[in-house]
């Protein structure tokens, strides 16, 4: 029978090394995207055989139990048993085990064992076994468990082509007989099972010096740790500054240099404004703040693949809970500072419906990386940079007290929907810490490259469009001449129209004209800045573009400028987060909520900012 | 003595959960965590705001963090070390 190519799912509990494997067995070529109906990530890459035979190998969510207990181990669960909708049922299973947490694994490995389907475990992360001192006989696990045990190290890339092996051999093995379901065992008795299997397969336990355990003495520390945990994540928000600027001024210089290019190659025409005042001045504008967001990624990923995050989980969830939230929420809202889409996603580990509901709601709150371009470029032209200590400038403290605003927004606002609309039992927390892990160079640039490549596939679709719309929109009707052509436009008549509103919090005709694409993407403020100064400055102004901080600093006033920062901290503007809320809440009266406060909110900020920064006479 | 009362880092079995007292959702997660009726835990850290909550408990090889109302449902008995090798 000629078949379909062969499937094989990664299977374990959280904390497995599952990721590292599947990077590991897989490389670079993954394919992320969503498992119909729900927004639990499918991540799917190419596995070769020894004998060159691809195989698709799909990572699923970590699971303590096939009896499920969030929508996470739902999927788990349903693909295993080949229920899952957009996903064939594997042929193979891989159970990835913890070796220094046999007795715990081995608990979940029954119970998926036990279905008598073609499964191979791969004895995952042996050498931090070895750290910890406990040396493991295979073979005897082998035999307990009456399926293949294949010990690995997926950093290290131990191990690899033998499990590869093993799974083709498990493939073959299962066309020739059909899976036979084991009797059924109970939890209590896996438990007893699982005891004695990981005493018999220890072969050595030597006095153990957990590097972790004294980690974790420092680090959650009551007194040592939040202080630890607070000046990590200042250096984070630091760091974005004063790392990327490098980086950023090389980018911005080559968007010059192409901008110049095009002026010097293509004759004056109305096509070449648009390939330069509208692509190049808008997309360009937005994909020089790549470095900033790889910076924050770095960071996120990082503190992800040591095990520090869930220690954060853990110091935040008192704070947590006096909002009427838990630690767990702290990661969906950490992620958020990246991107609310999969902060919103992450929320799905939210055991507690309203609990989950509350933080989806405050995760736009959160400044994620697509304000970072709309902060970073008011900041620079409006806020000196001058140091106020050793290695803190006056800029990345701006920075730090804009995000400052957005966790207290959101925190204030957890505390009212907790007592109101989303009332009800405060909600537990239990999570388990994982083990403290070098991240390894691979995993981590694997993450980042798929963070950039979706913002880069931001910039160029989603901003791309926008940007080109508005610049049509700008550009016609054509101006009489003497007359001024963003007031001639058809987008100059809406933010005319709309500064009516806009004008009690300090906004301009071009601040309210910035503001109107930036529904799609926030970011596309600054694109819509830069283009609307681009189009202003073609007729008066020399033809080599102005920075947009220049013209920034000689249009806006110090308090217009601060109010603009107050408006994107809460406004609500990303079509895609709102789509996401609108899934995930399964209606529009959810989503409907969020913007309809935010938009409250983000106006009442700005305007208090703008009114009280005049009355300091900052204009 | 119930979990939430035990001393810092004093070895303890786990000798019955009024599952009765939690929701039944974190029961469930409990148990598949191994918090169960004969588990040998430690207490390892408690948060250090009001109510020092949460706590982190050492099962086997593992380190779960929790409330304290998941470890007033644990009854414990502390294991008293006959001086080991």
């Amino acid at each position: 029978m000629s078949r379909m190519p062969t499937v094989a799912a990664l299977v374990g509990n959280p904390n497995a090394g599952k990721s590292a494997l599947f990077n590991a067995l897989t490389g670079a070529r993954q394919k992320i995207a969503n498992y119909p109906g729900v927004t639990v990530e499918r991540k799917a890459g190419r596995l070769l055989l020894p004998t060159g035979e691809p195989v698709e190998l799909v990572d699923l969510p970590g699971s303590y139990s096939l009896d499920a207990a969030s929508p996470d181990e739902e999927v788990t669960r349903k693909v295993i048993m080949g229920e899952q909708e957009g996903q064939v049922r594997p042929d193979v299973i891989v159970l990835v085990l913890d070796s220094s947490n046999l007795e715990q694994h081995l608990v979940f490995a029954q119970e998926v064992i036990g279905l008598g389907r073609p499964t191979v475990v791969a004895l995952n992360m042996v050498d931090l076994a070895e750290r910890d001192g406990l040396v493991i006989d295979p073979a005897a696990l082998e035999s307990a468990l009456g399926v293949p045990v294949i010990p690995t190290v997926a950093v290290r890339r131990r191990g690899l082509t033998e499990l590869a092996a093993a799974i083709g051999e498990a493939r073959d093995r299962s066309q020739e007989h059909d899976a036979v379901p084991r009797p059924h065992v109970t939890l209590p008795e896996r438990r007893m099972l699982a005891h004695q299997m990981a005493d018999a397969a220890i072969i050595s336990e030597t006095a153990k010096h957990r590097i972790h355990a004294r980690m974790d003495k420092v680090l959650l520390h009551p007194w040592a740790g939040p202080p630890i945990l607070f000046a990590l994540l200042f250096v984070v928000f630091q760091a974005v500054f004063t790392w990327a600027t490098p980086f950023a001024d090389g980018l911005e210089a080559a968007v010059g240099v192409l901008g110049d290019l095009v002026r010097t190659y293509i004759p004056p025409s109305l096509a070449r404004d648009l390939l330069t005042d509208g692509v190049i001045a808008g997309v360009g504008s937005v994909v020089v703040f790549l470095p900033q967001i790889v910076i924050l990624f770095f960071f996120i990923l990082t503190m992800e693949a040591t095990g520090y995050m869930a220690r954060a989980a853990f110091l935040m969830d008192r704070m947590m809970a006096g909002v009427g939230l838990s630690g767990r929420s702290f990661i969906p809202l950490l992620s958020s500072f990246a991107c609310a889409i999969p902060g919103i996603m992450a929320t799905r580990s939210i055991a507690d419906p309203k609990d989950r509901l509350t933080t989806i709601l405050i995760a736009p709150m959160m400044t994620c990386s697509a304000r970072l371009p709309v902060y970073a470029v008011i900041i620079a032209a409006f806020i000196p940079n001058t140091k106020v200590g050793p290695g803190i400038g006056q800029q990345g403290l701006v920075l730090f007290a804009l995000y400052v605003a957005g966790i207290v927004g959101a925190m204030v606002v957890a505390l009212v929907l907790r007592s109101s609309v989303t009332k009800g039992a405060a909600s537990g927390f239990i999570m388990e810490l994982p083990k403290y892990q070098l991240p390894t160079i691979k995993d981590l640039a694997i993450g980042l490259w798929q963070r950039a490549w979706i913002f880069l596939r931001r910039a160029g679709t989603i901003i791309f469009m926008v940007t080109i719309a508005l610049w049509l929109l700008l550009n016609f009707p054509r101006a009489e001449p003497g007359q001024d052509q963003i007031n001639a436009s058809v987008a100059g008549t809406l933010a005319n129209g709309l500064s009516v509103v806009l004008e009690p919090i300090g906004f301009n005709r071009d601040m309210s004209l910035a503001i109107i694409p930036a529904m799609a993407a926030r970011e596309v403020a600054v694109s819509s800045l830069a283009t609307t100064y681009a189009v202003g400055a073609s007729d008066d102004e020399d033809q080599t573009a102005v920075a947009l901080g220049d013209q920034l600093k000689a249009r806006w006033t110090l308090p217009m400028a601060l109010s603009f920062l107050a408006w994107f901290v809460f406004a609500p503007q990303c079509l895609s987060t709102i789509a996401v809320a609108r899934r995930e809440t399964n209606g529009w009266k959810w989503p409907a909520f969020m913007l309809a406060y935010l938009f409250a909110l983000a106006y009442l900020a700005a305007f208090a900012t703008f009114w009280t920064a005049t009355a300091m006479g900052l204009g | 003595m119930t979990l939430d009362q035990l001393p810092l880092g004093t070895p303890a079995r786990i000798a019955s959960v009024d599952w009765t007292t939690l929701v039944a959702e974190e029961a469930q997660r409990l148990r598949a965590l191994g918090l169960d009726e004969g588990a040998r835990v430690s207490l390892a850290y408690r948060g250090v705001f009001m109510g020092r909550d949460p706590l982190a408990v050492e099962i086997g090889r593992m380190t779960i963090a929790l409330r304290r109302v998941h470890a007033r449902a644990m009854t414990v008995e502390p294991i008293l070390e006959t001086s080991a090798a």
